[in-house]
Formats: C-alpha cells, structure tokens, sequence
C-alpha cells in the first residue's frame, strides 16, 4: 500500500530532521493512520505553551489530504471550539499528493504563529483580534496558561 | 483524436440534417404519438439552432481546436486547456495570445508555453544506480518509468494513474486538474489523462467531464433539460426564444425552462423559485443553502469559514456567505457582515407583515396557474382519446381529411393552456395600469374561449352531431388561437415600449 510505505517514511524524515516547533510526534505502530504531536508556537500570545493535535490520515492518502485537529484549547480566530482548523493546504481543492506532512505541519505551525482573520473561523475571535488587540491578547494568554500543556525542554 | 472514440460515425447521415429551423407553418404534422404539445411559434423572425448528437458535440469540439491550431501554431492538447480557459471564446484567445505578453499568456491558462526550450528539467532525484524517487509513493522507478508535464515535475506512473482516478471519480474535475506537485498548477492535458488513467471506465467518465464542461461553458450550447435526452442544441446568437430538441421537447434557450411566453426568463425562475420555497424539501434548502451570487449553483455550508469559494469549475467565485458580497472587500472589513443592524431588523420585522398580505395575493395567482399546469398534464390523455375518437370515425366513412380538425383542437388546446399558465407568473409581478388592465382583459378573454374549448372536447362527440361540433370547435379554436395572439402581442408590444411596470 502507498500510505503505509509513504507514512513510514515520512514519519521517519520528521522525527530524525527535530523541529523545534513540532515535538513529541506519538504514533501508535499498529496504526500509522493516526499520528499525535506537540505544536510549539514561537509567537505571543501562544509562546508560553504548547498545544496538542491530532493528524489523521485516510486510508487513500496521499490522494486524499491528511485532517488535523486541536487536542488542546485554544483562543485563536482559526481554530474553533472543537479544535478544527481551516488550512488551505488541506483542504481538498488545494491537496497535492505530492505535499509533505512536514509542508503541511509548516503550514500550521505559521498560521498558529500568524492568525489571520481574514478567514476566520470564529468570527467574534477575529474581530476582537483586529479591533481591540490587547484584550485579545490578554483572553489568549489566560487560555493558553489555563489549558495547553508544559513546553518541551528546550 | 485522443481516445474520443468513433471518427466517421459522426457523420452519419440520420444525425447531420439538423439545419432543423423550427418551421411555422405545416399545421397537419401527424404525429399523435409524440404526446408533447407542439408549440407554433408566433414571432415570424427566424431563431436558427441546430440539434446536435453528443458524437457531433465532439466534433464541434475537436473543429473548434482546429481552428485555433491553424492559426496559432501550438499543439491541439495545449488549445484546448486555452480554448477552456477563456470559455471557448476563440476570438477572444487569438486576441489576447497577439495582443498579450506570449508568457504571462499562458501561465494565466497554466499551461507551460509550448515555445520555451524544455529547459525545465528539476532535480531529478538521482540515487541507486540511475534510478529516480517519486516523491508521491517514495519508491524508486527506472526513468522510463517516471513521467509528467512540461513543468518538469515526475512522477511514478502508477501514483499519476492513482491521482488523476480520485480527481475524476471522486471530485469530478475534467479540464482543471493540475500537476501532482506541490505548489504546481499547471494543468494535466487530455493526452495525458488518457494516457495515465487504467481503467476504461474513468476515461469514459473523464470524457464525459470534458463534453459537459464544452457545453456548460459554451454560450452558444445548451443541453436539452429533459430527462435522458442527450441532445444539445446550439444556437448563433444566445435570445430567449424557443427551440424544438429532437426529442421533441420545447424550450427557452436562455434559460433551459418550457418555452414560457409572455413571462421573461428573469421572473420566471424568481416565482419558480417562490413555489419550490413552498414545498418541505425547499423549506430545508432555503434555510441551509444560498446560490452563487454568480452562477447561481445552490451552494450547501458545511463548516469553515465566511469565504466562500464556488465549487463549480467554471464559476469558481470568491463570496461572503453573510451578505452575498464578494469577498475582495472582506480582507480587512469583514466584520460589517456579523454586524446585528437595528435597521435591518426593524425591516425585517415590516417585511413580514407584509408577508401575510402578499401571501393572500401569490396564492390568487399560485392556484390558478397551477390549475393550468394540472390541465396540461390531463390534455395529453385527451390526445389519445381524441385519437382513438378519430379512428373510430374513420370507420364510419368519415374522410382522414374531415376528422384532423380534432387533433388541430387539442394541439391549440395545449398551446392556450401553457400561455395561460405563464401570464399568471406575469400578473403577478405586475403592476397595476392602463395596460395591465388591457392585459388582463386579453388574459381573460382567452382563458374563457379555451375552458369552453376544453368544454366542447370533452363532450361526446358523436358522428351525429358532428357536422354542428365540428363548425363549434373549429370556430371557438381559431378564435382561441386568435385570442392567444392578441394577447401575446400585446405583452411584447409593452416590452418594446417599456410599459411594463413591476412590483418587485
């Protein structure tokens, strides 16, 4: 099967080249499918935490995009309640077979750094962003103390 | 060419004798078989179209490419990525391929132009003796193995024929599927599709795409709305007039509706669209869906945010699902759509007390078109009652000749009916004045000569009485038809004046 043979390798490419923005990648041998990992954002309000996904991919990967989930609580105009995320790059129109995990982690990781509330998913998250930045801050940093997990040792 | 089957079956005879104007005139066409009414137009003016087979569609298709490669020297595959990007318009591709700079031409079809040297050539992972990596499954090919487009970028072909089958199967794409690579939208040619693609199957839904989205894009084409016809027609210039399918349905080629004169295509969707809001179903889409502002696709939100992308290959517009509005202005002001605006609701609040008056008044107009509609549908059993009348009288030395008249009655029946049934949708959305009182007189008039009409066909009518009905029907149809012309004319005559005034 493509999957199992792409996923095996990929999964070893992101684990030996160490990104300091994505640690902890836990996946079960049993199921590739499933991979788990720790988004290290270097950006405030989120830099005082780290936050938890989950990537799940479908059997047809890689012709069929990876989906990506916050385990975590987060206070970002991308991310909903839920944890779901709005990513161009995997959503279905724009997947590439030929996009890397690590491009889509990437990906990610700028838009948790960088939110952009021009696609927002919470709209009052976004207007609160873009109108009265520090109180926006200020929610984001409680969320974050309250609920994301320890940082790595860095 | 490229797989598209057949070559000389196209022009088979029985197909090409579509120069099929659609002929006044010739009131005794005896086919009491085809149950449909045959609509006569009433305008003299000439609307030329022509039927064509899915085989002749190709072939428009592949003529179309033809011309554009005998002027501009490029590859047939190459054309047609273009001809699909400018909508098939090929005045518009030659203007703009002399006119424009020749790269930014086609890096705006994407598509790589065919006159740069194949410089392109990146990094072709070289590893284990000669061989190359493909960067989709990771394993490692012998170059001859490995293929893509001019844009450089390879790949294995197996994962090629993985990737173009979910492109087509599962999302449906035709002519816009890119290059496998990251970040590479140059698009995937036919050749090559048909080249990469294994299963019979999936090119034959692949071709498919690719004629639909000739038709869909082509002004000039419309396919035939009815169910399992495959005939499109084509026409020369795009009007809201009626054309005849071989299939013998009837309709307007603007908007693919039953031809529905007096009643223009714009107010006709609108109260089409106010009926089916009626219904359960409708209830759901209404509350779940809106349509392109643009192409009018129903477009379903299934999470994610307020930007709206059309899903439809040809439209592809960029909307706020709040207001509607394109999104270009939403980057920085997005949030005016969340806004709760007191105005707004107080005429929200208006509109609906409103509503229970004007719902009095849609029903008025609703249940006697409806009525109309429900007529119609019990006509085409009286064709073959009619029928059955006429050979029965046949039998008892009546002439061919003496008993036609009773078709003719049926057919001018049907043709009275559905004019009626479409002055409703007009009455409705107009407003009250001097020529809206003649209208309805006219409409009157005629629904009252074609209920007694209806009357007189429906009565038994015997070989004794037939001399007297005959003289009845006769006169009460032309006097129908007749009617159906005034009235019609004078609907027309108000367009050109501009006397029409609308409640809407």
């Amino acid at each position: 099967m493509t999957s199992t043979r792409r996923l095996q390798k990929e999964l070893a490419d992101l684990r030996s080249s160490d990104l300091k923005s994505f640690k902890d990648i836990q996946v079960d041998e049993a199921n590739l499918l499933v991979w788990n990992g720790l988004i290290i954002p270097e950006n405030p309000p989120y830099n005082k935490g780290a936050f938890r996904i989950e990537i799940n991919f479908p059997a047809e990967y890689p012709f069929k995009p990876p989906k990506i989930c916050f385990k975590t609580k987060i206070y970002h105009p991308n991310i909903d309640e839920k944890g779901q995320v709005c990513l161009p790059i995997i959503s279905a129109e724009n997947w590439k077979p030929a996009t890397k995990t690590d491009q889509v982690i990437q990906a990610l990781i700028a838009l948790v750094n960088d939110p952009e509330p021009e696609h927002p998913l919470r709209a009052d998250l976004a207007e609160e962003f873009q109108k009265d930045r520090k109180k926006f801050f200020k929610t984001a940093e409680d969320f974050t103390r309250k609920h994301s997990e320890k940082r790595p040792n860095e | 060419m490229d797989g598209e089957s057949d070559d000389d079956s196209i022009f088979d005879n029985e197909n090409v004798d579509s120069g099929n104007v659609s002929s006044d005139g010739d009131d005794f066409a005896m086919e009491i078989e085809s149950n449909i009414s045959k609509e006569r137009q009433s305008e003299p003016e000439d609307y030329p179209f022509e039927v064509l087979t899915t085989d002749q569609i190709v072939q428009h298709m592949i003529d179309s490419i033809r011309e554009v490669t005998a002027v501009v020297e490029i590859p047939g595959t190459i054309a047609r990525i273009l001809l699909n990007h400018f909508k098939w318009d090929k005045e518009k591709l030659m203007e703009r391929y002399y006119d424009d700079d020749q790269d930014s031409f086609f890096r705006e079809a994407h598509v790589i132009n065919p006159f740069n040297k194949p410089i392109n050539i990146t990094k072709p992972k070289l590893k284990i003796s000669g061989t190359e990596e493909c960067e989709i499954c990771f394993q490692f090919f012998q170059p001859n193995l490995m293929t893509g487009l001019k844009c450089g970028h390879k790949f294995c072909i197996s994962c090629w024929g993985e990737y173009l089958t979910t492109k087509i199967m599962e999302e449906g794409l035709g002519q816009s599927i890119a290059c496998a690579a990251h970040g590479c939208d140059i698009l995937v040619d036919d050749v090559t599709v048909m080249n990469l693609v294994p299963d019979a199957r999936v090119k034959l839904k692949y071709q498919h795409l690719i004629t639909n989205s000739f038709v869909e894009c082509n002004r000039l084409l419309r396919w035939c709305p009815s169910a399992d016809c495959t005939y499109a027609i084509k026409v020369m210039h795009v009007e809201s007039r009626p054309v005849v399918c071989k299939c013998g349905h009837i309709f307007c080629f603007e908007c693919g509706e039953n031809w529905h004169d007096p009643v223009q295509c714009r107010l006709l969707k609108k109260w089409m669209k106010k009926c089916a809001d009626d219904s359960e179903t409708s209830t759901w889409i209404a509350a779940n869906t809106k349509e392109c502002p643009k192409c009018n696709v129903t477009i379903e939100k299934d999470g994610g945010c307020n930007h709206m992308i059309c899903k439809n290959q040809n439209c592809k517009h960029d909307f706020c699902w709040v207001c509607l509005g394109s999104w270009q202005p939403h980057g920085s002001s997005w949030y005016n759509c969340n806004r709760y605006d007191e105005d707004e609701a107080r005429a929200a609040r208006d509109a609906q007390e409103k509503m229970r008056f004007s719902l009095a008044r849609y029903l008025h107009y609703y249940n006697r078109y409806m009525n109309h509609m429900q007529s119609l549908r019990f006509e085409n059993k009286l064709y073959a009652a009619i029928k059955a009348k006429m050979e029965e009288m046949q039998q008892h030395n009546m002439s061919w000749i003496e008993v036609q008249f009773l078709k003719k009655a049926v057919d001018i029946l049907c043709q009275c009916r559905q004019t009626l049934m479409y002055t409703y949708v007009f009455a409705y959305y107009l407003r009250k004045n001097n020529q809206s009182l003649i209208f309805e007189d006219n409409q009157r008039d005629l629904e009252t000569a074609t209920e007694k009409l209806s009357e007189y066909l429906e009565r038994d009518i015997t070989s004794e009485n037939l001399a007297d009905i005959k003289q009845k029907v006769q006169d009460k149809y032309r006097y129908c038809e007749k009617r159906r012309n005034v009235l019609l004319v004078h609907v027309h005559e108000g367009y050109e004046k501009d006397c029409w005034d609308y409640t809407e």
